[in-house]
């Protein structure tokens, strides 16, 4: 007993925690990676291997199951439809909430606290509350099952992201900066285009590509909002039932794959939007 | 032809009244120090006349012409950040050439510009360097050299050089002395650095609490200080000063000891500058307290009748703590103030 508590020595607690550290670690990895790793591998192989028992490791890099997947009837179209609606989203939840951004940290005006919160408060409402409703009024202006009514619906989603990104990246950069400008020879406008825009650049784009990410993974509103033009999410899902498993595997990673690249890519600027500092 | 006038202005921040009725003309190529202490409206001043700041009442003329509704760009300034705003994603030469290219200035004219003031603020082996890769002090110098640059009528400057080191300092502000006296630019500086601002201006505006309280040349300021406030701010150390009553006609009573002062007829405060005093057998008598040696001179800190009392004497001189000495203060540098008003009583 005496002896145990020697040996523990004065580092063994730190010893332990830094084994709990690691083991942490790994588990948070796997807890990713794995099912990452499963979907990479049934959608390399060919379609007879994903449905056959015991699974495989390794990927047979047999593109038979992409193939299929290209070739299954509206798959194509839906993708197009996915990027589409994404692609919109993303333009106008940036040439909408950019400028809010820039107002919200540039100017005063009364209310400026409560504009926040409002903002965050649109994420408060679930969506299947306001699918009916939705549904009903698009029918009447005609919006309903179209690209655009749907990219409309991410928008609206996107766009609190898009303010409270935009916001800190334009409170990051010190108004003297745009001041210096000015007494420069620049106008607003000038000064904004030569100093403000080429530095928030970078964060822009992280922001628009937040917002295609957004639109790219929304499913809810897409089933309930479309029925010919369906995005890839909304086709897949009233597919779920009927389709192959090896069509299923194809679809999930055309899904995750390009939203997994594009967070990646801009994780520095998500977390300036929660306001964690990052050196 | 750029005369500044300010012509009564005043700036409020909600209800916080940062400039009380300002009124100053500073006159073609003039060089005038705007010197205070933090917090007292210098930097809200100058950021009027640049046009960054609304004035809350007031007008601002340049040249003969009023400019306080223009925006920034058609003042014909150009401002010296106090905290350098270079433009991070340029390098020092394109921010010293920023104006310039605004201009629309042709390219080998922008260059010998900016080649010229970079070698002027002794940043030429920097031109090609980003901000991030610049000390304090070489961003201050290319904010300095980024104004200079723009050759304008009127260039505004919130202390330059506050964060060079004290050579350097010495240096770039005879530096920028000479270009400034050389071009026919109208200065107006901003720094709480009383040393800086006596070497520089040609006129210092001391500013107090958001007012003016003199304006006038480095020597009238230290000499003839207008109110109580710039004879204890000017100065270092500042003046001393004592209680004074009226004994009869010009007849003062000072710590015991009669002087010849104004002819007025209540109490007065009796001042002097350390440096003016000289041992005497008859004066004012002090106690010392702590004694300085400064090198050049000897900084001795006294009691007078529980008031303190500083005095700057030859080096040369022994004295020690506890040791009681006589001032003579030097007749023609002596000054009254009414502590009432506050002013300088002749
Ligand atoms: N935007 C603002 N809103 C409210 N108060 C302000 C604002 N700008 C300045 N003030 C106040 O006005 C006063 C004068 O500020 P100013 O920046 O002109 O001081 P300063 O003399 O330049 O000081 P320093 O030497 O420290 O730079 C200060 O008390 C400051 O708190
Ligand atoms: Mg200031």
């Amino acid at each position: 007993m005496s002896e145990a508590t020697v040996d523990a020595g004065p580092d063994d607690p730190r010893k332990a925690g830094k084994f709990v550290y690691i083991a942490a670690v790994v588990l948070l990895c796997a807890w990713v990676l794995v099912p990452l790793y499963f979907l990479l591998i049934n959608t390399l192989s060919s379609p007879e291997a994903v449905n056959a028992f015991p699974k495989r490791f390794v990927p047979e890099f047999d593109l038979g199951s992409l193939t299929f997947f290209a070739g299954f009837e509206g798959m194509l179209v839906a993708l197009k439809n996915s990027i589409l609606v994404a692609a919109i989203t993303m333009v106008m939840s940036i040439t909408i909430g950019a400028p809010a951004g820039y107002a919200l940290s540039r100017f005063d005006f009364k209310g400026k606290g409560l504009f926040r919160l409002l903002i965050l408060l649109t994420r408060a409402f679930p969506l299947p509350l306001l699918a009916l409703p939705l549904a009903v009024m698009f029918i009447r202006t005609g919006l309903d099952d179209t690209v655009f009514g749907l990219a409309l619906v991410h928008t609206t989603l996107a766009i609190p992201f898009a303010v409270l990104i935009t916001f800190s990246l334009f409170s990051g950069i010190p108004i003297e900066l745009e001041e210096a400008a000015w007494t420069l020879g620049c106008t607003r406008l000038t000064a904004f285009t030569k100093v403000v825009f080429p530095l928030i650049l970078p964060g822009i784009t992280a922001s628009a590509i937040f917002a295609f990410v957004i639109s790219w993974n929304e499913v809810f509103a897409a089933a309930v909002l479309t029925i010919e033009n369906r995005t890839l999410t909304a086709f897949l899902l009233q597919n779920l039932d009927t389709s192959p498993l090896h069509l299923k595997f194809a679809g999930g990673f055309i899904l995750v794959v390009p939203a997994l690249i594009f967070i990646f890519a801009v994780r520095k600027y998500l977390f300036a939007m929660w306001g964690i500092a990052n050196r | 032809m750029a005369e500044i006038q300010i012509k009564n202005i005043a700036k409020r921040f909600g209800t916080y009244q940062a400039l009380h009725n300002i009124d100053l003309t500073i006159s073609d190529q003039e060089f005038m120090v705007l010197l205070g202490a933090s917090g007292c409206g210098k930097s809200t001043l100058l950021r009027i006349i640049a046009g960054l700041e609304t004035p809350s009442e007031g007008e601002v003329w340049i040249g003969g012409r009023r400019i306080d509704h223009l925006p920034p760009k058609d003042r014909g300034i150009a401002m010296v950040f106090q905290n350098y705003a270079v433009f991070p994603h340029l390098t020092v030469f394109e921010n010293i050439g920023f104006g310039l290219r605004m201009q629309k200035m042709p390219n080998d004219e922008v260059t010998r510009r900016v080649e010229r003031t970079a070698e002027l603020m002794h940043i030429e082996q920097l031109t090609g360097r980003y901000s991030g890769e610049l000390s304090g002090g070489q961003r201050q110098r290319v904010a300095v050299a980024r104004a200079l640059a723009m050759e304008p009528d009127v260039i505004l400057m919130d202390e330059p050089l506050s964060n060079l080191d004290a050579l350097l300092r010495l240096e770039m502000r005879a530096e920028l002395k000479g270009v400034l006296a050389e071009s026919n630019t109208t200065a107006i500086y901003v720094t709480h650095d009383q040393v800086e601002a006596m070497s520089l201006a040609d006129r210092i505006s001391v500013m107090h609490e958001g007012r003016i309280v003199q304006a006038a040349t480095p020597v009238e300021v230290y000499r003839n200080p207008a109110e109580r406030f710039v004879a204890s701010f000017i100065g270092n150390p500042p003046m001393n000063f004592l209680p004074a009553t009226p004994v009869k006609g010009g007849q003062w009573s000072v710590a015991g000891q009669m002087m010849d002062g104004p002819s007025a007829n209540k109490a007065l405060e009796f001042a002097i500058r350390p440096e003016d005093l000289k041992i005497a057998d008859s004066g004012l008598t002090a106690v010392a307290k702590v004694v300085e040696p400064l090198g050049a001179h000897l900084l001795v800190t006294c009691a007078v009748e529980g008031h303190q009392f500083r005095a700057v004497l030859d080096s040369d001189l022994v004295v020690k703590p506890g040791e009681t000495l006589t001032f003579a203060p030097l007749a023609d540098r002596v000054r009254w103030f009414d502590p009432d008003t506050q002013k300088a009583v002749a």
